[in-house]
């Protein structure tokens, strides 16, 4: 087992890990940028480490200052938390070379996860349904009407080497398609560094039901349950829940079977998860693997009582796989509402600042992630993700309860939040029966552009 | 001719910018003239773009903080000449 991990993250996320750390007796090592000299996280671990200034690519995405840290205090592990290095292979084979632990999936499994025309490939030689997409990456405006007219509009054109939601467009006719291809390709050139697309045919109305998986060294594989994260903004998953609403038993057998070849196929370590769209027929598609822990993984944990990132460093440190999802015998129901410094009333307009009044929800059934304090002053470098409210019980409308009392208690000020939008979405008819696609949140916020 | 001096300060705290990306040219040099609405620079908060417009047509007098430099909520960042 480690003797010592360092967390190569901040937030909410790196105080998770510290906190399995000292669970398990492993020392933790903090590290931390200008920005986050006041941040949460650093209280608990055992040492902490300035790695660079503010922006993140002197400092969290800065490889050579990360191991410099590892090696400066003896570390035999790091965790890079999600998001960040997380999915870089450069960083994962960057610590094997330095005799350094990376707690996640193999190199080969992170460079995969970001080639997601040839990760859907492999899936799909595997025997594993996939959305009908073009079979390589579209390199001209010419290519990409002719496959279009083959496999029908609309169409969804995607950056290969796009994640979170990034680098997506929809294309509802080819005079749309004329106006948006070379723009797409240029953003994703900027945004993933890799400017190759790809075209999916459109699901219509889908719901996202995506599968955790966890795999270890001598060759087992197992799931975990589903998630089911269709509330989503542009793309941004906003509340997740476990069990989904939607799957039956068969259809839970068969996807979940689906997700376990789809990680058998591409010889998966560690944890990931497998996401595929469901369509209003109940047909699913296989959409791409996430080869990381993920934001929303506390709806798995209280469902299956698994704790996920102390499984991510049993395995990595040698352990195997106990029990299969049947063993599991998962319960109840748990529900997660993703909390950002945005105003939802101003089209969800950034909302830094002091928290001056935080309150935060407890109770029975209440499970809250965050690095929030009272007095913190949120920086402006990092994401607007500034909590996660979690909460479970043995069916989905005593979890709606539980999370519509916890968000009433929950007190963030001045700061906006997203609180009051979940506030209404918990009393919202369709999302009580269970009944939505990723186009529900439309009824709730408007999509226009701000552009006067 | 009576001038006018009008101030644009930032609507909140964030990271200022003057260019779209690092490989474009500004959006605005001293002594541009502008129109109302016209973009001068982008605001960066939480990983989302604000764009910092001219509220008047006029001509740019100063500007005052360096591309990339962070910014407080109300800090002084064009000071444009009506006309």
């Amino acid at each position: 087992m480690f003797k010592k991990i360092l967390v190569a993250n901040r937030g909410e996320i790196a105080l998770r890990i510290i906190r399995a750390c000292m669970e398990l007796d492993i020392k933790s090592v903090a590290v931390y940028s200008e920005a986050d000299e006041k941040s949460l996280h650093l209280k608990p671990a055992d040492e902490q480490i300035c790695i660079g200034p503010a922006v993140s690519a002197k400092s969290y995405l800065n490889i050579e200052s990360i191991l410099a840290a590892a090696k400066s205090c003896g570390a035999d592990a790091i965790h890079p938390g999600y998001g960040y290095l997380a999915e870089k292979e450069e960083f994962a084979k960057a610590c094997e070379e330095n005799g350094i632990i990376f707690i996640g999936p193999k190199p080969e499994n992170l460079k995969l996860a970001g080639d997601k025309i040839t990760a859907k490939k492999i899936v799909e030689a595997a025997g594993v349904p996939a959305i009908p997409s073009s079979p390589g990456p579209i390199g001209t405006l010419e290519e990409a009407l002719a496959f279009c007219e083959k496999i029908g509009y609309p169409v969804m054109v995607k950056a290969s080497g796009g994640g979170g939601g990034r680098g997506i467009r929809i294309c509802e006719t080819d005079e749309t398609l004329r106006e948006d291809f070379l723009i797409a390709k240029a953003e994703a050139g900027a945004s993933c560094g890799n400017d190759e697309l790809y075209i999916e045919k459109l699901i219509f109305k889908p719901r996202h039901i995506e599968f955790q998986i966890l795999a270890d060294g001598f060759g087992n594989i197992s799931h975990l349950g589903e998630r089911e994260c269709t509330i989503q903004r542009r793309y941004q998953k906003l509340i997740e829940e476990s069990p989904s609403p939607k799957l039956t038993v068969a259809l839970r057998k068969a996807m979940g079977d689906a997700a376990m070849q789809a990680a058998r196929a591409v010889n998966y370590f560690n944890a990931g998860t497998v996401e595929f769209l469901l369509d209003s027929d109940d047909n699913f598609y296989f959409m791409e693997v996430n080869a990381r822990i993920q934001v929303e993984h506390p709806v798995t944990e209280l469902t299956t009582g698994i704790d996920l990132v102390k499984e991510q460093i049993r395995l990595s440190s040698g352990g195997r796989l106990e029990c299969s999802f049947d063993d599991l015998k998962s319960r109840g129901w748990a529900i997660e509402c993703r909390i950002n410094a945005e105003d939802p009333e101003r089209n969800f307009l950034p909302s830094p600042g002091v928290i001056e009044t935080y309150r935060p929800p407890g109770g029975f059934g209440v499970r809250l992630d965050t690095h929030l304090y009272q007095g913190y002053d949120l920086p402006i470098y990092y994401d607007s993700l500034i909590a996660k409210l979690v909460s479970f019980d043995l069916n989905r409308i005593g979890a709606i309860a539980i999370m519509k009392r916890a968000l009433k208690e929950f007190i963030i000020a001045p700061v906006k939040t997203t609180i009051p939008l979940y506030r209404q979405i918990m009393d919202d008819p369709s999302f009580r029966k269970g009944d939505f696609d990723t186009g529900f949140i439309n009824r709730f916020v408007s999509e226009e552009e701000e552009d006067d | 001719m009576a001038t006018k001096r009008v101030e644009v300060r930032a609507p909140m705290s964030g990271i200022f910018y003057r260019k779209p990306a690092p490989d474009q040219p500004s959006y605005v040099e001293i002594g541009d003239a502008v129109k109302k609405k016209q973009v001068l620079g982008l605001l960066e908060t939480m990983k989302v773009f604000q764009k910092i417009k001219s509220p008047a047509n006029g001509k740019v007098l100063e500007i005052l903080p360096e591309s990339e430099s962070p910014l407080k909520d109300d800090d002084l960042i064009f000071v444009i000449e009506e006309s």
